[in-house]
């Protein structure tokens, strides 16, 4: 198991564990290190990371994965109300039932490729969220959204004592998970953590490597007598459960699962980070998820209240066209901002933040020039 | 039977603004190869074209009344709309047809907006994956609500149909069925609408001379280009062409849905789904299948139906579409080789 | 696991290092998170409250008029402003200085009338911004989220617009608190007026909201019409935000039914309803009676929206700007004052609830969430512009009249769209509270 990571790999492991672990620490001078906010940040970079195994390696563009989010919420729901608030079986169901459901949808879906496989995973998904949303309310509670309630009969915590006064709280033996605190957020970071090692250990693994070969030339593959869809169905179900992974974790930070995180406005989104963060790379994915998620906690907050205090210092025939043009920006407009970076990403920077911080690398360290400008960006590549 | 007739009727309605704005996502698809997720956002501009429009003929004058008081007690703004004060009774009217009216507004401007789109951004992307083309677009998709959201606001603005044509159609009288069988008249004008613009481009591809390199482009590039025609800028053109489609889809569509700035988004995935089922680059197979889709979730809507298969009309155009990529890889209509890997 | 241990200790020492370094060195940090994480209560010169609202989606109208009624009442709670509604509340403790001596600082999220996006705001607000009170929501799918998180969290929650009967009865929440009336009161006031109106032989069709306010409103005004002797042909859910409705208005058409049941509220009402007209529902005959269109819940905002839509259309109101009494005439000067338009019921009730928290601090004499319960259970008051009312210690609904509404047929500017057809008192509309169920659950729900 520990086996085939290269030193640099570990090194790597070691610094994102101490970097996450600490991040009420770091994050505290950017006015980030409450708890809600770091809980998103690890679970949508847990999310964005499975995303990358499919997406990264093989090249699929999938716009349905939204969708396993949301079987893992419900999943982690109905564990919560019906066995116990203990989030072990919760995430044990969530895993277990988006397992089934992506290895179902993975199935038909990879029967096609390109934009046909995209568009296959957009309905599929877009079915369970109207589904989720009408008929199966008996099942979801559609819009409301699954809720813990005081009936509930949560059979295994019965067992051992009775039903308290009020809702029970989410919980690992005697930490409470949801509900505020600490404790949720490292329960999310642990379960990052554990997700970064395991997309290590498959991007190094043979298997990642055929992964690639698929990405780069599947015909060949092909003509080379290897059977490519059990590979592609096995990074589909491992990218789900991922998902599902971190539907489980929302649900269990906030015990409440809605229909609406399974729109295909929410497969966007993980989309978006990875880009941003950058395809294929082992990190990109997680700073990518951060720093859309911060922006949009920090940033949709600034009012032109706050631009009018930060350029303060400028005289009023500058400052208030300036504010006026940038309270575009920020605030409601923080959405404008997203798409803008996004664009520039997308046009200059096909390798996202991680290819950003290598060309910055490689300009101060200028030791073998060429060697690194000639791979091409959305190759996978080590984060260093 | 009425029943039946309304919901075909209904069906044909929706069927006729999914194969609108499903036109011009194919017709760039099919002459620039570029996959373009801001289609939905031109459809959402050219409703904005109505909306900027009734508000210029509604710019006001205000003057303030001393004499009366609101209710709660500040003076009374009396307005009157500058185009009725100059104009008279055709401001009135003028006012009355706003939305037909902003077509004159919509075409040039959305044509501007297609051009300097594919100018300014698409035709980098030619080379690039289709995965790139989705995700720019995407990002650009996202620019265009949130300016439409800054300057409109994130409300849905009502855009009244004419009078003339507010009220209902008694359909059923006009072939003798009696009066059960009735329909919004906007809704009737804008299938209609939508048919004269299908109509329109067809013609405009089928029999003018320019339509025609268009069509030899479509089918080979290379070789159009090997006789010394500027290819490119007829698809600019086309692209143009593709955004006036889409804007004028909106446009005519306001009367029916108050725009907001997040309509588009919310056809877009639709009419992908649409432009799926027809074939990607088909034309023919996107009318087809707009109309095919719309008279399907029309059928499926009926409660006949949903006494059966429960939730079906939620998900019946989805999945229609699995089954269409599972058993005819290209669409109805497709063409080989397009977009298969 | 070994490391988690050693960085966790490691963490455990940096943070008592950090807690004294850094600070806070940016504005926007507010208090430091060593102490108590979520019932901020106050240590400063400010208490800070969160206006979660939604300013996009299917009630995004009303969400802003509630974020304008929430900021014209931190004003007015500061003395600032003409006071409004503080002069004419009886009886009041509140002195126009702020509560308790803090002055009151606010914050506000978009919540995007979506049940996940309400909670992420809620706890932003109450993680990050220290709120001790979150208010707002237009749909009672947000309310009742919320409420539940606020209960987690140990802050309480003055719900804003919400209808559902699961507010205050299944899902009620020992810290939440609902001024707005319910779909039962709504069902029970009108009732006997469109059975008076549209007699007692009656065939309707409901197209329902997809969601818990839908559902009970359904429920209550089934009840209240099927008491009237009217029969149900059908009832039809339509998800939230359906834009289209012609493919739900169509079947009704055929269906035999004489008169359409809009469980609608916002965007959707507006839609369904100018969708229906269109349709010529209205036009018609059916079984020889005029066919006849109820909306059960009316707001201003919604009848601007829909136009002459509305015309004639009976309905249930929380409160009305015309009603002829002080406290709204109040209400609706400062308001009209300030941003030109009179005040939606959305808008009053959030107003009245951020006045009736900070009365409830300024009387228990602190913020401390279980006292601060206690002085709202069972609070009788008057002078908001609803009439004598009482906070139920039971449910915590307000019991107080509510008012039958119909839309105008000759209004005299865009403002004037309703007519109040009758006030049922509070005698009626009071209710056995548990006929809902639920339970409030316990005080202290957190401890800090």
């Amino acid at each position: 198991m520990f086996a085939g990571l290269s030193r640099n790999d570990w090194f790597l492991f070691l610094a994102f564990t101490a970097v996450i672990l600490l991040m009420p620490i770091i994050l505290q001078p950017i006015g980030a290190a409450y708890p809600a906010l770091m809980q998103k940040m690890c679970i949508f970079g847990l999310f964005a990371i499975g995303f990358n195994i499919l997406f990264g390696l093989t090249g699929y563009l999938s716009f349905g994965h939204a969708a396993f989010v949301g079987v893992g919420s419900y999943a982690a729901v109905w564990s919560f109300k019906l066995l116990t608030m203990n989030i072990v079986p919760a995430l044990m169901l969530a895993v277990f039932f988006t397992a089934i459901f992506a290895l179902v949808i993975g199935y038909v879906s990879l029967r096609r490729s390109g934009i046909y496989f995209s568009i296959l995973t957009l309905a599929f998904a877009q079915m369970s969220y109207n589904l989720a949303y009408s008929v199966l309310t008996p099942l979801t509670n559609g819009e409301t959204g699954l809720q813990l309630s005081l009936n509930d009969p949560r059979v295994i915590d019965r067992l051992f004592d009775g039903a308290g006064p009020g809702l029970p709280r989410v919980n690992f033996f005697d930490l409470y998970i949801s509900g505020g605190g600490y404790a949720g957020f490292y329960t999310c970071a642990l379960a990052l953590i554990a997700g970064f090692f395991i997309s290590i250990r498959i991007f190094r693994s043979p298997f990642g490597m055929m992964l690639r070969a698929i990405k780069s030339n599947q015909n060949r593959m092909r003509y080379t007598g290897f059977n490519t869809r059990p590979y592609l169905l096995a990074a589909f179900v491992i990218s789900g459960v991922y998902a599902g992974l971190a539907g489980g974790l929302m649900a269990a930070t906030d015990p409440l699962a809605g229909a609406e995180r399974m729109q295909w406005t929410a497969s966007g989104e993980v989309v978006l980070m990875t880009i941003l963060g950058g395809v294929g790379t082992l990190v990109g994915p997680v700073i990518g998820a951060a720093v859309i998620k911060y922006f949009e906690n920090i940033f949709s907050s600034f009012g032109d209240a706050t631009l009018h205090d930060v350029f303060g210092f400028l005289p009023d025939a500058i400052e208030d066209p300036l504010v006026a043009f940038l309270s575009l920006f920020v605030g409601d407009g923080w959405h404008l901002t997203l798409g803008v970076v996004f664009m520039l990403i997308v046009i200059f920077l096909p390798g996202g933040i991680m290819e950003g911080l290598r060309r910055i690398w490689n300009l101060f360290n200028r030791r073998r020039p060429g060697d690194r400008e000639a791979t091409p960006a959305a190759q996978p590549q080590p984060a260093e | 039977m009425d029943a039946i007739l309304l919901q075909i009727l209904n069906g044909l309605d929706k069927g006729g603004a999914y194969a609108l704005i499903a036109l011009g996502l194919t017709l760039v698809f099919g002459t620039l190869g570029v996959v373009n997720f801001a289609h939905g956002a031109l459809f959402m501009l050219g409703a904005f074209c109505a909306v900027t429009f009734n508000k210029l003929l509604n710019l006001e004058s205000v003057v303030i009344d001393p004499e009366q008081t609101t209710a709660w007690g500040s003076p009374l703004e009396v307005r009157t709309p500058y185009v009725e004060a100059w104009l008279g009774d055709f401001g009135a009217v003028l006012n009355d047809y706003s939305v037909p009216a902003s077509i004159v507004l919509a075409i040039p401007v959305m044509l501007l907006v297609g051009i300097a789109m594919e100018r300014g951004l698409i035709r980098y992307f030619y080379k690039r994956p289709h995965a790139d083309q989705i995700l720019v677009t995407f990002g650009l998709a996202i620019v265009i609500q949130e300016i439409i959201k800054h300057f409109f606001g994130a409300n849905p603005i009502p855009q009244p149909a004419p009078d003339a044509f507010a009220g209902t159609a008694y359909v059923g009288e006009i072939f003798g069925l009696g009066q059960t069988l009735a329909y919004p008249w906007w809704r009737i004008v804008y299938l209609l609408f939508s048919l004269a613009v299908i109509g329109a481009v067809f013609a405009f591809l089928q029999f003018t001379t320019y339509g025609m390199v268009v069509r030899a482009g479509m089918h080979d590039r290379q070789t159009v280009g090997f006789l010394g025609i500027d290819i490119q800028r007829r698809f600019t053109v086309v692209f143009g062409l593709a955004a006036v489609v889409a804007g004028l889809a909106g446009v005519m569509y306001t009367p029916i849905l108050p725009p907001d700035y997040h309509m588009g988004m919310e056809f877009l995935v639709l009419s992908f789904v649409v432009v799926v089922v027809g074939g990607m680059g088909s034309l023919g197979g996107a009318v087809a299948a707009g109309f095919l889709l719309g008279i399907l979730q029309s059928f499926a809507s009926m409660n006949e139906v949903k006494a059966i298969i429960p939730g079906i009309d939620q998900i019946i155009i989805y999945l229609v579409a699995v089954v269409i990529l599972l058993t005819l890889p290209r669409g109805l209509l497709g063409r080989r080789g397009v977009m298969e890997d | 696991m070994k490391f988690k241990t050693m960085n966790r200790r490691l963490f455990l020492r940096n943070s008592a290092i950090a807690g004294v370094g850094l600070a806070a060195p940016m504005h926007f940090i507010r208090g430091a998170y060593a102490q108590d994480m979520s019932c901020n209560v106050p240590t400063g010169d400010t208490v800070t409250f969160g206006w979660s609202v939604p300013l996009t989606g299917a009630y995004a109208d009303e969400g802003a008029d509630e974020l304008k009624a929430f900021q014209l009442a931190v004003k007015h709670l500061n003395g600032e402003g003409d006071g409004g509604l503080i002069a004419t509340m009886k009886p009041t403790a509140l002195k126009g200085n702020g509560i308790l001596g803090k002055k009151v600082a606010q914050v506000h999220g978009d919540s995007q009338t979506k049940t996940d996006a309400a909670r992420d705001n809620a706890k932003r607000m109450i993680e990050r911004d220290g709120a001790i009170m979150i208010s707002g929501g237009s749909s009672s799918a947000e309310a009742v989220a919320v409420q539940s998180l606020c209960q987690d969290m140990g802050v309480i929650h003055m719900s804003g617009l919400t209808h559902s009967n699961d507010t205050t009865g299944k899902d009620k929440k020992r810290y939440g608190f609902r001024h707005f009336f319910n779909a039962y009161q709504s069902g029970v006031a009108l009732g006997p007026v469109i059975g008076e109106a549209y007699g007692k032989d009656r065939r309707a069709y409901h197209l329902t909201a997809d969601y818990t306010w839908g559902w009970t409103q359904e429920e209550s005004i089934k009840a209240a019409t099927e008491a009237l002797g009217w029969e149900t042909v059908a009832a039809v859910r339509t998800p939230l935000g359906s834009a289209d409705f012609s493919q739900y208005i169509t079947p009704v058409l055929n269906s035999g039914a004489d008169v359409l049941i809009l469980n609608h509220y916002g965007k959707d009402m507006v839609n369904s309803l100018t969708q229906a007209v269109q349709f010529g529902l209205r036009d018609k005959q059916v079984n020889g009676k005029n066919f006849e269109i109820v909306v059960p819940l009316f707001s201003e905002l919604m009848a601007q929206g829909a136009g002459d839509a509305v015309k004639g259309i009976f309905g249930t109101s929380n409160w009305d700007w015309k009603l002829d009494d002080e406290a709204t005439k109040t209400i609706t000067k400062s308001f009209g004052a300030e941003y030109g338009t009179p005040p939606s019921q959305a808008a009053h009730t959030c107003y009245v609830q951020a006045l009736l928290y900070a009365d409830a601090c300024e009387r228990a004499g602190t913020f401390y969430a279980p006292e601060v319960i206690k002085a709202l259970e069972g609070f009788e008051f008057d002078g908001m512009g609803n009439g004598a009312t009482l906070y139920r210690a039971e449910d915590h609904q307000c019991m107080k009249p509510c008012l039958v509404v119909r839309g105008k047929q000759e209004p005299k500017d865009k403002f004037d769209l309703m007519e109040i057809v009758q006030v049922v008192s509070r005698d009626v509309t009071t209710y056995d509270p548990s006929i809902f169920g639920g339970e409030l659950g316990p005080y202290d729900a957190k401890q800090c």
